[in-house]
């Protein structure tokens, strides 16, 4: 059984790999708010219980998949392949995504059917506003990186700005300024 | 109540195949993050959802464990087709992408340490941190017409972005929390005016 694990990229036993998929199901339904909240939770589990991986190969991990086109979460994609490659990857994606997934259709559908009661439109209207608290609290942290020393603070504000100002003023698609970004960055103005 | 303030008509995907194809093709232009380019092919391009539909549905995904923005499609999806539509969704966010990121994971070792690369990537997550403040700004045009009213919308997003973003409180207890004040808030604010 090993065997066949390992021709196919995983030095990890089916056992391990088991386990790796428990432990990513488990921390799906605690990812409120986001997948990147459990990090921590992977990175113990992966770096420090098991040594899998070494600290800067996770953090390189969740580095790759911002440089990436599509959601966040496919840094769990990232971190399982570098901890038993393709079979890796499977597991903790699945692990990650199962049970969100089957939660979030089951509960939509159950608050659809409710959508104009009074607790749905209290639900909804109270939530909406820590919604926009939430992302502009994302931002800010996604942006800590790039403001403390090390780096050039004064470029990296102006490209965010200017990435603000056209994203509310103009129909620019964003995909044009994360490329404005690459090669500002790439000339190491930012 | 969908069509407040958006005089434009609603517009409807015909299929799922062409809700697969939609997200596949604004999971591809969302690096460092996918929600900026969807409130934008979602609310202003494709106008399957008035920007309130969108901030709603953003709000419950938030809530619920599990990534926002892939909550976000997987009901999008259901909406329009049921489980299909939901299938046709999630495939189109996640397939090429993840075909593209073990790719890159793969290659990441070679190019780590040229500077040019690390310092594109440093470019490319400003840009990105800047995207997300900026569809923030966006969606708190809803704010002004909730039934909380302004201040108290307001109170509740700095109360969120100050505990999250400054105090860096864990979710699982601020959104609970805070969920439960604002909720409560809203529930009085409907009281007179329903009567289910």
């Amino acid at each position: 059984m090993d065997i066949t694990l390992a021709s196919l990229g995983s030095p990890l036993t089916a056992a391990d790999l088991l386990g790796l998929f428990a432990h990513f199901l488990v921390l799906s339904l605690l990812a409120v708010g986001g997948v990147i909240t459990t990090a921590p939770g992977m990175h113990r589990y992966v770096a420090i219980e098991h040594a899998w991986m070494s600290d800067a190969q996770f953090t390189a991990s969740i580095a790759i998949a911002q440089a990436a086109p599509g959601p966040n979460v496919l840094f769990v994609a990232v971190i399982g392949w570098n901890v038993a490659g393709p079979l890796g990857a499977l597991a903790t994606m699945s692990g990650i995504l199962l049970p969100s997934t089957a939660l979030s259709l089951f509960t939509s559908r159950w608050g659809a059917k409710r959508r104009e009661t009074r607790g749905m439109r209290a639900f909804t209207t109270g939530l909406t506003p820590i919604t926009i608290g939430l992302l502009v609290a994302t931002g800010w942290i996604l942006a800590q990186p790039y403001l403390v020393q090390g780096g050039h603070p004064v470029g990296a504000l102006a490209l965010m700005a200017v990435s603000i100002v056209a994203m509310v003023r103009t129909r620019v698609s964003p995909m044009w300024l994360v490329g404005l970004g690459a090669v500002v960055g790439g000339m190491g103005w930012v | 109540m969908t069509t407040e303030g958006h005089p434009e008509p609603r517009h409807q995907p015909a299929s799922p195949s062409e809700i697969f194809f939609a997200f596949n093709a604004l999971a591809l232009q969302g690096f460092g993050g996918v929600l900026a380019v969807a409130q934008r092919e979602l609310v202003e391009r494709r106008r399957w959802l008035s920007r309130d539909q969108f901030v709603e549905m953003l709000a419950i995904a938030q809530v619920l464990p599990g990534p926002n923005i892939v909550n976000l499609s997987l009901m999008l999806g259901d909406r329009f087709f049921g489980l299909r539509g939901a299938v046709a969704a999630l495939a189109g966010m996640l397939l090429v992408p993840l075909v593209i990121v073990t790719a890159l994971a793969a290659a990441y070792a070679e190019f780590s340490r040229v500077p040019m690369v690390s310092g594109a990537l440093r470019g490319m997550g400003a840009v990105a941190a800047g995207l997300i403040v900026a569809t923030s700004i966006k969606l708190a045009g809803t704010l002004a017409t909730s039934r909380l009213g302004l201040p108290f919308s307001i109170a509740f997003a700095v109360a969120a972005f100050t505990m999250v973003g400054l105090l860096r409180w864990p979710l699982a207890w601020v959104i609970p929390a805070l969920g439960a004040l604002a909720v409560a808030t809203a529930w009085q604010r409907f009281g007179g005016a329903t009567t289910d």
